[in-house]
């Protein structure tokens, strides 16, 4: 935990700007730069922001670890359901043509979906992973 | 044109002091620092060719959170590189040579943007003309990645699953060893 109130102060005001860029950045790939991938690792960056600032503890407070890979696993699977998804409404696996009235609309709707379970995946792959780094205990101190 | 020459020459001359800077430290934090400022300039490079969502990826992956995540990891590491002992004359004329081959097949590479080029020919203008006709969205990146190249997505979204579940596994392993031995050793101290 770290006693500077100006970071901490500063963390707390950035936290939700830092989300809402994230989000932004994922809802916004179809028409500007951007897509599941770097809104995974700004969203990411936000929570990992708070676990340096406040500790892991509180990190783990905020955003517990069995939701994290509980999110982490989500991901994947709702990029594979979108795929299993359409091939039961007798398409090819991923052709997202079937998933809406018109196949302009289902292309919107399939994309938005599969990146967002990008965006789950790469998100909570990060902050595990830094969870994990923090709090490993390495053989040779004990 | 000239701009963009200036522009490219200050990137790389960038690029190469960072390249012998990191040659040069064997403080492992220095490292990481001048790691993710070699992805900052590689990004700003991205920009220069108009890749503008490598560039993105690349700030905020390579710049952004893999610095983090060396930070988080370098706790467990000694805090200075040791001295290479063995002879670095052949790497270097291994590095050299490869180089010079990677530059004078540059010669070969046709122009950047050039409308003519085979990359620009065969399946690309499908894809323009697809992105905005069937698919609908004026980000052309995109709609290659999740629509038509959707099952090398799928895959690389399970490479970063896997690759974060495999990281997590071999840490808490490790944990759980370590506690078993401690339960070892006072069971044999008793």
């Amino acid at each position: 935990m770290n006693k500077n109130p100006i970071l901490r102060v500063s963390t707390k005001i950035l936290f939700a700007p830092i989300i809402l860029f994230g989000l932004y950045v994922q809802f916004h790939g179809d028409f500007g730069p951007g897509g599941g991938f770097q809104a995974g690792v700004i969203v990411a960056s936000a929570f990992i922001l708070y676990s340096i600032v406040f500790g892991v503890d509180e990190g783990k407070k905020l955003f517990p670890s069995n939701i994290n890979l509980f999110l982490l696993a989500l991901g994947g699977l709702l990029y594979g359901g979108v795929g299993i998804a359409s091939m039961l409404l007798g398409e090819e696996f991923l052709s997202y043509n079937i998933l809406g009235s018109s196949p302009q609309s289902g292309q919107h709707i399939g994309i938005l979906l599969i990146e967002f379970g990008v965006g789950l995946t790469v998100s909570n792959v990060m902050i595990a992973l830094f969870n994990a780094f923090v709090s490993f205990k390495s053989g040779k101190n004990k | 044109m000239i701009s963009e020459l200036i522009i490219n020459a200050f990137l790389v001359t960038v690029m190469l002091a960072i390249g012998i800077a990191l040659l040069k430290t064997r403080t492992l934090i220095f490292t990481v620092v001048l790691t993710s400022a070699y992805s900052l300039v590689a990004a700003l490079m991205f920009i220069t060719l108009d890749a503008v969502d490598v560039a993105f990826t690349e700030a905020s992956v390579g710049a952004g959170i893999s610095t983090i995540l060396f930070l988080a990891a370098m706790a467990y590491l000694p805090k200075e590189e040791e001295e290479n002992i063995n002879s670095q004359i052949l790497p270097a004329l291994t590095c050299i040579l490869l180089g010079g081959i990677l530059i004078w097949c540059s010669y070969d590479l046709p122009e950047i943007g050039l409308l003519s080029s085979p990359v620009h020919q065969h399946i690309v203008p499908d894809y323009i003309l697809g992105s905005r006709d069937d698919i609908g969205i004026p980000n052309i990146v995109t709609s290659v990645l999740a629509s038509y190249r959707g099952y090398d997505t799928f895959g690389e979204t399970i490479v970063v699953f896997t690759a974060g579940v495999a990281v997590l596994v071999l840490l808490k392993n490790n944990t759980q060893t370590s506690k078993q031995k401690n339960k070892n050793s006072k069971r044999k101290v008793s």
